[in-house]
């Protein structure tokens, strides 16, 4: 199927493959062993211009939208989804910017990232504020000349190999979350520094560290939009980037099925390739249908922010939840046809299903956007009334 | 620096089948490549540009459909191409094909390096590079690994040689084969595929080329393939069989017949 797709995108879905096969594939049981960043394959993602996908042409980017970097997200979760997240962190680490960012700052910093010269990286969590944003801590105060950062944050993607950081921290403490702004820090500011590197169930590729803000002064334009808008800020960030995490989830899934059918077809029991047994081709039938509507459910809620709509929180929270649910069903079916070969390194099914498991939980945990979901549900009917 | 690379389309041999009736290459569904071993004369040329600055020019001589190796090669860094095509150039052997790419570098008039790859997958003869540095009257260095530094109208590269390497200095303009060893080559990048997408390269025929029609393509050819053909495979094993005294003298006797022992 070649869905709704333009020249140019399907270019740029192409090439993203040929990447993943010819870069990724052959390294990524190494990387995920080793938990080695990808640095080589950053860099062929930039030399191919994939980090122009998202950005602008006015900042020497190639103007694609949601849906284009859904598709490279796609194609390289496909092979290996630790790669695929640590391209991704880079278009929400500077998202901030895109959305909320002043000319002067856009034109100081995306071109880097636009080259693929600099990293980025969003940081919101913390050890107390997962789920529950308004509990985060790390404080900017504001002094002559900028602002002092103090706190730290937690399970930062790209943290430690960024070099430029979106940052939510409290400019206005006794205010609560509404006392939240968003700030730009550089890697190497005096008073930033990084905790050791997580080591993780999956998506090993990546690294996840801690931000240490320990009287970090930054200067005052370094303030993304406006004191106060911190935390709304972020949450329309958040749902832009989820259908990212969703096509992250439908590329997981599609390679799992893709090699779970290769297996499936060679693999001899009783006389026969286990293809031919009713109870696997059943199976195989339930985990495509399943990335088919997954794709299609992130595909248009994609489409449909590029096409400029303004409300798509709900639909955004439901093609990552929809597509992270299937990852997780469809990897975990992969591991069972595979066997018991599923379940060792030899095959590439155990890491996606290892991989698989984080979509459900980051951007929003699948049981907190479904009770926002719900929330909303219930919020409209009464409206009516 | 002013950069040629010689490019040629190849029939991707990783599938390649031979006609068991008519001994013959099965063209049918094979998909056509840019000759591997030229990817890496495309990268260094590339690179040679990023470090010197300059122009980067692909050329290739073959039918319409090899203008795609030249786009390709726009798609991953290169600047121009020109492709040479005419149906007086068909059935060249290597000779000819030197010949005609020879009168197209005149041609460009502008050139400093000439990077072809070691060889062709399909020939694999190797001898285009060579033959054309001859014609050029160029000097010429085979096997290239690296090429450490260019400067003062002169270049000094590493080349492959069977048991290490030699450093060698050749003055410019020079024509060079490269080793897979030199480089990775680049994917194609978006930019670049755009870039291809819609450049206009124009092509070449025999009589743009003022060539003369004697030295091009089969009548240019000093080498005929009169047949091609899978080697026969002469397996006749012989088993001994009765006492094993007996089946060893046999075996030695037929060892020093082969003169073996
Ligand atoms: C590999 C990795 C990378 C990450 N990258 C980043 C990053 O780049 N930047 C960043 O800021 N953060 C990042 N995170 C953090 C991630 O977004 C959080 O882990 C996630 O939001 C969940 O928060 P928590 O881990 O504190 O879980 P908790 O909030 O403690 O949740 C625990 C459980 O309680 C449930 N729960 C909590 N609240 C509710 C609710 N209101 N309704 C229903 N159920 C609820 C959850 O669903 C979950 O099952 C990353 C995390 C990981 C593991």
């Amino acid at each position: 199927m070649e869905y709704f797709l333009t020249e140019q995108q399907k270019t740029t879905k192409n090439l993203a493959r040929r990447i993943a096969e010819e870069r990724v594939l052959p390294v990524r049981a190494e990387l995920d062993e080793k938990e080695e960043f990808p640095w080589a394959i950053m860099k062929d993602l930039a030399d191919a211009d994939m980090f122009r996908v998202f950005i602008p042409e006015e900042y020497e980017g190639l103007g694609g939208g949601c849906l284009d970097l859904c598709l490279v997200v796609e194609e390289l979760s496909r092979v290996c989804s630790g790669v695929a997240i640590s391209y991704a962190a880079t278009a929400l680490g500077c998202s901030s910017l895109l959305e909320y960012g002043t000319e002067e700052q856009k034109r100081k910093h995306l071109p880097d990232v636009a080259s693929g010269g600099r990293l980025t990286a969003f940081a919101l969590t913390e050890a107390t504020a997962g789920s529950d944003v308004s509990a985060i801590r790390t404080t900017a105060r504001r002094e002559q000349g900028g602002y002092v950062l103090n706190g730290t944050k937690q399970f930062i993607t790209n943290g430690g190999e960024a070099e430029i950081y979106t940052v939510i921290a409290l400019t206005s403490p006794e205010r609560g979350i509404r006392g939240a702004s968003a700030f730009l820090v550089e890697k190497d500011t005096p008073g930033f520094t990084f905790g050791n590197k997580e080591k993780k169930m999956g998506l090993r590729a990546s690294a996840t560290r801690e931000l240490i803000f320990r009287n970090c002064l930054i200067p005052e334009e370094n303030i993304i939009g406006r004191e106060g808008m911190g935390f709304v800020m972020a949450m329309r960030l958040l749902d832009r980037s989820r259908p990212g995490v969703g096509a992250q989830a439908v590329g997981l899934a599609q390679g799992a099925l893709e090699a779970t059918v290769d297996y499936a077809r060679q693999r001899i029991q009783f006389g026969h390739p286990i293809i031919s047994l009713q109870a696997v081709q059943l199976m195989l039938a339930d985990m495509a249908i399943a990335v088919e509507a997954a794709r299609l459910l992130v595909y248009s809620v994609a489409k449909t922010i590029d096409s400029g709509e303004k409300n798509f929180t709900e639909e955004a929270a439901m093609a990552k939840v929809f597509a992270s649910d299937t990852a997780m069903k469809v990897t975990t079916d992969a591991v069972q046809i595979f066997g018991g070969a599923g379940y060792m390194r030899d095959y590439p099914v155990e890491k996606m299903m290892r991989d698989a498991k984080i979509t459900q939980i980051y951007e929003g945990s699948n049981e907190a956007l479904r009770t926002a979901i719900a929330f909303e549900l219930r919020k409209r009917k009464a409206r009516r009334e | 620096m002013n950069i040629v690379v010689c490019l040629k389309q190849v029939p991707d041999t990783t599938d390649i089948k031979i006609d068991p009736q008519t001994n013959t290459l099965v063209r049918q569904g094979i998909k056509n490549i840019v000759n591997p071993f030229d990817t890496y004369a495309l990268e260094e040329g590339v690179r040679v540009k990023e470090r010197y600055g300059g122009r980067v020019t692909a050329i290739s001589m073959g039918p319409a459909q090899a203008e795609e190796v030249l786009r390709e090669a726009i798609a991953t860094g290169a600047d121009d191409a020109v492709l040479l095509s005419d149906g007086a150039f068909a059935g060249a052997d290597t000779l000819a094909t030197a010949y005609t790419l020879a009168r197209a570098i005149n041609k460009l008039e502008q050139y400093d390096v000439i990077i072809c790859g070691r060889q062709t997958i399909d020939g694999d003869t190797g001898q285009v590079g060579p033959e054309l540095a001859e014609m050029l009257k160029l000097s010429f260095v085979a096997y290239v690994s690296k090429i450490d530094e260019i400067s003062n109208g002169y270049m000094r590269v590493k080349r492959m040689i069977e048991d290490g390497y030699e450093v060698m200095e050749t003055p410019l303009p020079a024509v060079l084969t490269v080793v897979k060893e030199i480089n990775v080559p680049r994917l194609p990048s978006l930019r670049g595929l755009t870039k291809a997408k819609s450049a206009v390269i124009p092509v070449w025929t025999a009589q743009e080329l003022g060539v003369d029609n004697n030295m091009v393509g089969l009548s240019g050819s000093a080498t005929r393939v009169i047949e091609i053909f899978f080697p026969q495979r002469v397996r006749c094993g012989e088993i001994f069989q009765g006492e094993l005294e007996s089946q060893v003298s046999r075996l030695v006797d037929k060892l020093r017949e082969a003169t073996i022992v």
